[in-house]
Parts: C-alpha cells; sequence; structure tokens
C-alpha cells in the first residue's frame, strides 16, 4: 500500500512512511526530496523550517482538474521572507473553463504562455524541499500535488504537512452544525482561511491567488501556534 | 503574478511615509519584507537593544514605553517605529509591545538606509524623529513646485473608456454624460504585450487611442462623418502618455512637446486618468494681487459684493499652490482691509467729511493677519477727543452701519456678539477707549477678560492711526506689571483644550451635527492664539501676529529652549489643516467650516495633528504654572464672586 492510512482518524505514522519513500522512489528529485523530507516527529515547531504552500486549481477533483497556479512562501515561526517566496503559473492539460477563470483570476492569456508543471517541477521540489507545507485544507493542495507528479514521474509524491485548517477544526469541531456541514461535503465555513484569519486579528486579503493564500497560511500558522500552541510543541501533535 | 497586485505593496502605500514613495521603491520594499506574527502582549523589542529593522504595522497596535515605563506612544495600523534608533546605530531607548494581537512588517536597516540616500522626503520623515512637525510643516511649501509634485495629483478621476468598436453617437453620449472632454479607446486582448493591462473587470485590455471633443468637431462634424461610424476608425492612435509618478513639470513639457493638449497618466500600463493642459495652467494661476487692485477700483457696495467669490477662489489658488499658513493670512487680511477701507471712502462720499478726525481699527483675527475664510466682522471706532456725541455721533453711526451692512454683502457675517463701530458702546473717543482698557486690566472679571481677549488684538485700518497706536502702548505697557490680570488671562487661555485622549487618541464630537469631528479652530488654533497672547503680554510686545508675537516672546526667557520652535510649528500646522479644510469645502461646493474629522485625513497629517495636539497640550500646562493666581487676588476674587 503506497498510501498511509488516508481515511483513518489516527494519524499516519509520517517518520516510517519517509523512510521508506525515501528507500523506493526512484526518480533522483524525488529520492532527494523524501531523504530531506525525513523530519523528526519530536522536533520543535519552533525549530522547524516550513514553506506555506497554495494551489490553484481549474476545480476541486483532482482526478478531473488541473492546477493552474503555484504559490510557495518558505518561513519559520518567527520570520516570514517575502524575498523567498515564490509563485508559478502553469498549463493545465485540460481546457480552462470560463467559471474558473473569474474564480481565481488566472486568465487565458496568462496561461497561455505558462510552462507545463513538469518543466518546474524540480524548481518547486527544491523550494519545499527540507521545509514543512503548511497548507490550509489539505485535501486539495496534496492530492493534486502527488497527482501530478504521477502523472509526470511515473510514481507519486505524498508528504506530511500541516493543515491550519484542521488545527482550527479542533478547536470548533464540537459545534454540531459543524459536523452537518462537513456531511455535505462543504469545509465548514467558520474554518475557512478567511474566517480563521479574522479571530487572530489577522488582515483580510483577496483571497483566490495562489501567492497570497500561501502567505496567508503561513501567516495563520503562527498565529495558531503562538496562541494555542508553543515554539517548543513537537511536530507530530501538528502534522497530518 | 505582477508585484503590483501584491497584497503589502498596496498597504504600504496607502501610508506615510510610504505612500509618496516612487513606485519602484513601492516594489522593492513588498518583495523585500519580512513578516512577523504577535500575539497580544508580546514584546518586540527591549531597551537597550540594537535595531537592525524598521518596523511597520499591518494590523494591531503597538505600544512604546520610555526606559522608566511610562508610556511614550501608542501606533496602530500603518504606524513605523524602531527606526530612530537604528538610523543612529545606537540601542533602542524605548521598548515596545503588542497591545493586540498584530501583524508586523520588518524591512532591513541596509534597505531603509538606501532608500534615505535616494528620496529626500522619506529620509526627512525617518531622520527627523522628534522634529518630523517641521519636517512637514517646510515639505507643505515645497510640495507645490511643479517639479516635485506628480503628476497623478492632477488626476481627478478615472479616465471614461470605451471599446472601438463603440458607435460615435454613443461615445460622444458617454463624454456628455461624465462630462468630459476627451474618452480612452481601449480593444480587448488575448496577447501581452508592451500596451497590454488588466483591466478591473480582470481581463485584458490594450489601450488603442484617444478620442477627444476637438475631434469630434475637426474629424467628425466637418467631414460629415456617420455618427454610427465606429470610435476606432476617427480616434487618434498617436498616443502621447506620461507615467503617474512623473513630475507635473514633465507632464507639462510632454504636451508641449508633442503639442497635444491631453495627456493620458499611467499608472505602468493601466490608464490612470487624463490630465490637460488647462488642469495645470488653472493650477498656476488666480492672483490675489489682482484681486487687491480690483476692490479699489469698485465703485458700489454691489460692485465689491461681487468680488466675494473671487476671493474664495483667489484663497483655494493659494492653499493649492502651497502658500503657508502666514502667506494665506496676510492676504485675506489685506483683502478684507482693502474692502473696509474701500466702503470708508464709499461712506465718506456718501455721508461728507467726518466732522472730528477718527480711527476705524480691526480687531481680532483680521488684527492679527491671521482670519480665515468664514472670518466674521469685528471691528471699533476711535475718535478725536474733540468728539461731542450730541452733534457728531449720528454721522459716525451712520458710517458704522454703511460699513457693517457692506462687509456683511461681502460675505463677512455680522459679529454676533456685537463688537462692531455699529454698536455705540464700541464708538467712543480715545480718552474713553483708555479708561476702558485700564479697567479691563485692573479688574479682570470674566466680561473684562472676554473683551481683552478680542480687543487685545487690534490694528487701525483707515483713518488716523495716531489715535490707535496709543491704545496699542497702554497694553504692551501696563499689562506686563498686572500679575493678576496675566494669570486671570492664563487661566482664561486654558479654557479650551486639546482634543486628545489618554493614549493619544483623538476626542471627537460624540453626537450632534459635527459627529466624529474636531473642532480644529476652538480645540486647536484659538487656544494656541490665547495662549501665546499671554506670554505677548507679559513681555510688553506689540506685535499683534502671532509668529511675531513668538519672535518677541524668544527674545526673553519666558519659554524653555525650543518650545518657542515648537509652538510656531504647531500653530503653522495647525492653522495649515484648518485652512486646507475650508479650502477642500469650497472646492467640494460646501460652506467652509471649522470640523475636522481626523478619519477623513491622512494617515501622516493625523500622526502630526497628534503632535501638534500635544504641544499646544504641554504649552498650556506650563502656562498655568507661569502665570499664578497671586493668593491674596485668589481670596478677593473669590470673596467678590460670593
Amino acid at each position: 500500500m503506497r498510501l498511509p492510512h488516508w481515511k483513518s482518524r489516527q494519524r499516519p505514522n509520517w517518520p516510517d512512511y519517509l523512510e521508506d519513500r525515501a528507500k523506493r522512489v526512484r526518480h533522483p528529485m524525488l529520492k532527494q526530496f523524501f531523504h530531506e523530507m525525513r523530519l523528526d516527529p519530536d522536533r520543535p515547531i519552533g525549530e522547524t523550517p516550513m514553506v506555506g504552500f497554495d494551489l490553484e486549481t481549474t476545480g476541486l477533483d483532482a482526478g478531473r482538474h488541473d492546477i493552474v497556479s503555484i504559490g510557495l512562501v518558505p518561513f519559520t515561526l518567527s520570520r516570514i521572507p517575502m524575498k523567498e517566496s515564490r509563485y508559478w503559473v502553469v498549463a493545465p492539460r485540460r481546457q480552462l473553463s470560463n467559471e474558473s477563470v473569474t474564480f481565481h483570476h488566472i486568465t487565458h492569456s496568462e496561461i497561455d504562455g505558462a510552462p507545463d508543471l513538469g518543466d518546474v517541477l524540480g524548481e518547486v521540489l527544491s523550494v519545499m524541499k527540507g521545509r514543512l507545507p503548511v497548507v490550509h485544507y489539505r485535501h486539495v493542495e496534496r492530492p493534486f500535488l502527488d497527482g501530478a507528479i504521477r502523472e509526470r514521474l511515473g510514481e507519486g509524491a505524498v508528504f506530511p504537512l500541516i493543515d491550519t485548517m484542521s488545527l482550527e477544526a479542533r478547536r470548533h469541531r464540537r459545534r454540531r452544525w459543524v459536523w452537518i456541514r462537513r456531511l455535505m461535503g462543504r469545509p465548514p465555513a467558520s474554518i475557512r482561511l478567511h474566517e480563521s484569519r479574522l479571530r487572530y486579528n489577522l488582515p483580510a486579503y483577496q483571497g483566490h491567488h495562489a501567492l497570497t493564500d500561501a502567505l496567508s497560511t503561513a501567516e495563520l500558522l503562527q498565529a495558531q501556534v503562538l496562541t494555542h500552541y508553543s515554539p517548543e510543541t513537537p511536530l507530530k501533535t501538528l502534522w497530518s | 503574478m505582477s508585484i503590483e497586485q501584491l497584497e503589502s505593496r498596496e498597504h504600504l502605500s496607502q501610508f506615510a511615509p510610504f505612500e509618496d514613495l516612487a513606485d519602484e521603491w513601492l516594489d522593492r520594499l513588498a518583495t523585500e519584507v519580512e513578516i512577523q506574527y504577535f500575539p497580544a502582549g508580546s514584546t518586540l523589542f527591549e531597551t537597550g537593544e540594537e535595531l537592525t529593522e524598521l518596523r511597520y504595522i499591518r494590523s494591531g497596535a503597538v505600544e512604546v514605553k520610555r526606559r522608566s515605563g511610562h508610556l511614550f506612544n501608542r501606533l496602530e495600523e500603518g504606524d513605523i517605529f524602531g527606526y530612530v534608533d537604528m538610523l543612529r546605530g545606537r540601542p533602542a531607548r524605548y521598548s515596545a509591545h503588542t497591545l493586540e494581537d498584530s501583524l508586523i512588517y520588518f524591512f532591513p536597516k541596509a534597505l531603509i538606509q538606501e532608500l534615505c540616500d535616494e528620496d529626500d522626503d522619506f529620509s526627512e520623515f525617518v531622520e527627523a524623529g522628534g522634529r518630523r512637525l517641521k519636517t512637514r510643516v517646510e515639505q507643505y511649501h515645497r510640495e507645490s513646485s511643479l517639479l516635485t509634485t506628480r503628476v497623478r495629483r492632477l488626476v481627478v478621476r478615472r479616465p471614461v473608456m470605451v471599446e472601438s468598436t463603440t458607435p460615435l453617437q454613443t461615445a460622444a453620449q458617454q463624454m456628455r454624460e461624465y462630462s468630459t472632454t476627451s474618452l480612452l479607446v481601449i480593444d480587448p486582448t488575448t496577447d501581452m504585450d508592451a500596451t497590454t493591462f488588466e483591466g478591473q473587470d480582470e481581463h485584458y485590455w490594450h489601450l488603442v487611442g484617444m478620442l477627444t471633443d476637438r475631434d469630434c468637431c475637426t474629424r467628425v462634424v466637418a467631414d460629415g462623418i456617420d455618427p454610427q461610424t465606429p470610435v476606432g476608425e476617427v480616434m487618434s492612435t498617436r498616443l502621447v502618455t506620461v507615467q503617474s509618478d512623473e513630475s507635473v513639470y514633465e507632464a507639462m513639457l510632454t504636451m508641449l512637446r508633442n503639442n497635444v493638449q491631453h495627456l493620458p497618466v499611467l499608472y505602468r500600463r493601466r490608464p490612470m486618468g487624463i490630465v490637460q493642459l488647462s488642469d495645470i495652467v488653472r493650477y498656476e494661476t488666480h492672483s490675489s494681487l489682482y484681486l487687491v487692485s480690483n476692490i479699489y477700483h469698485q465703485a458700489s457696495v454691489d460692485g465689491l459684493a461681487r468680488l466675494s467669490s473671487e476671493v474664495r477662489q483667489s484663497f483655494v489658488r493659494l492653499v493649492n499652490d502651497g502658500a503657508n499658513s502666514e502667506m494665506i493670512g496676510r492676504a485675506l487680511a489685506t483683502i478684507g482691509r482693502s474692502i473696509i477701507r474701500r466702503l470708508l471712502e464709499l461712506g465718506e462720499e456718501e455721508l461728507g467729511a467726518p466732522p472730528v478726525p477718527y480711527a476705524f481699527m480691526v480687531l481680532g483675527s483680521m488684527a492679527r493677519d491671521e482670519p480665515t475664510i468664514n472670518a466674521d466682522q469685528d471691528h471699533a471706532l476711535v475718535v478725536d477727543d474733540a468728539f461731542d456725541f450730541d452733534t457728531h455721533d449720528r454721522y459716525f453711526e451712520q458710517l458704522a452701519v454703511f460699513v457693517r451692512e457692506g462687509m456683511a454683502a461681502c460675505g463677512y457675517a455680522r459679529c454676533k456678539g456685537g463688537i462692531m463701530a455699529s454698536n455705540p458702546r464700541w464708538r467712543q473717543p480715545l480718552s474713553v477707549w483708555k479708561s476702558y482698557f485700564n479697567d479691563w486690566m485692573d479688574d479682570p472679571k470674566p466680561e473684562h477678560l472676554l473683551h481683552s481677549n478680542i480687543f487685545f488684538d487690534l490694528t487701525c485700518v483707515y483713518g488716523e492711526n495716531r489715535l490707535v497706536e496709543p491704545l496699542q502702548e497702554l497694553i504692551a505697557e501696563r499689562a506686563p506689571h498686572r500679575p493678576l490680570f496675566l494669570a486671570a488671562m492664563a487661566r482664561n487661555a486654558l479654557g479650551r483644550t486639546p482634543p486628545l485622549g489618554f493614549f493619544r487618541t483623538f476626542v471627537v464630537e460624540k453626537d450632534g451635527e459635527h459627529k466624529n469631528s474636531i473642532n480644529i479652530k476652538r480645540r486647536g488654533t484659538a487656544p494656541l492664539v490665547d495662549l501665546v497672547r499671554v506670554h505677548a503680554l507679559a513681555c510688553g510686545s506689540k506685535a499683534q501676529n502671532t509668529f511675531l508675537r513668538l519672535d518677541d516672546i524668544n527674545k526673553t526667557q519666558l519659554l524653555a529652549e525650543g518650545v518657542n520652535d515648537k509652538l510656531r510649528y504647531a500653530f503653522e500646522f495647525l492653522s495649515m489643516v484648518r485652512i486646507r479644510h475650508q479650502a477642500m469645502d469650497i472646492e467640494t461646493d460646501q460652506e467652509p467650516d471649522n470640523n475636522v474629522m481626523p478619519d477623513k485625513v491622512s494617515s501622516r497629517e493625523r500622526h502630526h495633528l497628534k503632535e501638534a495636539f500635544e504641544v499646544l497640550n504641554n504649552a498650556q500646562r506650563f502656562l498655568a504654572f507661569r502665570y499664578p493666581m497671586p493668593p491674596d487676588a485668589e481670596r478677593k476674587r473669590k470673596g467678590r464672586s460670593t
């Protein structure tokens, strides 16, 4: 079984999984990526390099839709240096629908000249390697990147990450209506990126831009850890 | 992603001192910023720490404390801190803590130093530290220059844009609807090239041409072109444009060089607006000198009254030109005095020569050369001691009423307190005036103090100056030796306090018509004038103007080192805020008033406003201490009032 226990409520055993992947993957790019991704679960979050990570996609189904842009914001608990942030627009393999254009502000003309994800994958992975990805709502970023890599390199890449939405859910999951909304297949409104940020007095940003959302997520994680956890909190209590 | 879309860039561009930076610098700051979140109560730095970054509050609030633990400043969104000690290379003299959950931007020292080297305004803002107010005041005067004003200042609204397929008639209707004389013509595009820009609709557009009312005349009407022809076929395709951060001067040169009347202003590739040659010419003309000479040519009250709208125009013009409050005050006083002089000439023509010599004096702000555009009438008549009430007063009463009504027709409201020469009490021989003044200084009861505040600013505008001078001398001689009078005047001057709350927040009107505003006259300029008057009286100054009084005060040891300058800059700043506010009222067709909304002024201005109010606050505290009530007098006063 390639994937760790996806649907289980238990958190996957990431160290074993990563160790295994680092040994088994064949592509040198992925090999190095997994090699450097073997983070000690007891490592304090305050000493861990992270990367705010956001994808804009043509839809929500990794099987049918494609990535159109990638935002990466390397950071630590004590600093987000914007100089290191990166942003790519990539050409989706399937047609861009007009509805999705209005959704993430990426237009046909921008995509026309854009490279294929395969051409920038090396860069993307080299910015990410050794850094724990931080996303808001992992069920987009993880499967989409995994699928895109598998399509191009023939083998996938699933890795541990911190999901700021699930950190937020831990504090709000007692409320029944949250569950009802989730049953309806929608992420609960109250833990969406924008609303979550407001709870920490973080400013409102224009959403749906991969770089802005990656930055938003990085700021949100700083706020969550400094408010509810501490820099000494080990990775294993935060990642999923 | 283009840098201009970065959220941090957008935010920085709205706050001082970043708002005036060139576009390239905003780009650099946005790419080099480092960000960190701090929950409420976090320590940002302690005293003694070495600071290597300038800090900017993106959201939240920060408290800066002195080494002693006393509050130094409370900062909010858009404020910067930690840079003064950083730039001087010394350890922090203050500590900083977050009061609320805050998001802080950090900019490295090297970057800020490089920016200081390249941008004088920025460097003055950050390096001046405590002397920022002065910097700001001086900047007002530089801002006017065509060379330093960026052309985007002249852009008053977004351009009207149509697609090139639009029929001419529709385009002309658009011009009528927006009452504009030019349109930009654009085409949708999918290719990126040097002229493509992203519209607000998220689509890409090409700027392909411009259509002016002149094109409509010379190309459409003259050639009899069908009004249904697409705009694209008649527009001018030779586009001369200017970047938004170029100077007004550069824009003017560009127009002259290319012989065009309309110039699209672009931010990068996106059209921001269109400036016309006439905008620039308007920016440079209207003279108050011309107006004054015109006043003396008027043969009737009606003629004078017709000029009053020009007074307002020339006021606005002076303000927009960056004149300082002294120049504006003097110009308005000159205009006002000229109107009074002309009215008295006209009055004498009608009533005949005066039976005895007299002097017409103005009081209050007009006497100080500090009137604003909404000044009331304040005047009085001093008559030669040969005056005989029964035979002469009828003449002077008619003359005074003539002036009063004439001034009212010219837009100077009648004084509600009746301090006008038409009031028999204020139309008296010199000897009576002397006894008034002596009385007021010897027995400073509330009514007398009120009069002293108005009448002790006095200047002769017409007639015999020898009847006014003795009164000015009397005040200068006697006042310094009347400690009780000075103490009472000082106490009176403390009645109106600056609108600052405990945390250096503004205290605004809570309700009523002027909710959320600050009366900048009542809470700012007027208390400062009162305060300076007390010091001027104490040191026997004969000056009337607040700045000239400060000059006189500066020759004495009355005020601590540096306080004089601070008062000067605070007064200049508060006056300018008031003046600019009134100019803006006039420009937006509202009646000019003194009610400034702190929320509506720029962040930089708000910052300095607080500083100016602080100066007033401190000076008031000193005033109470400097002119104490003599103990026996206190008892006497109380004894009398009970």
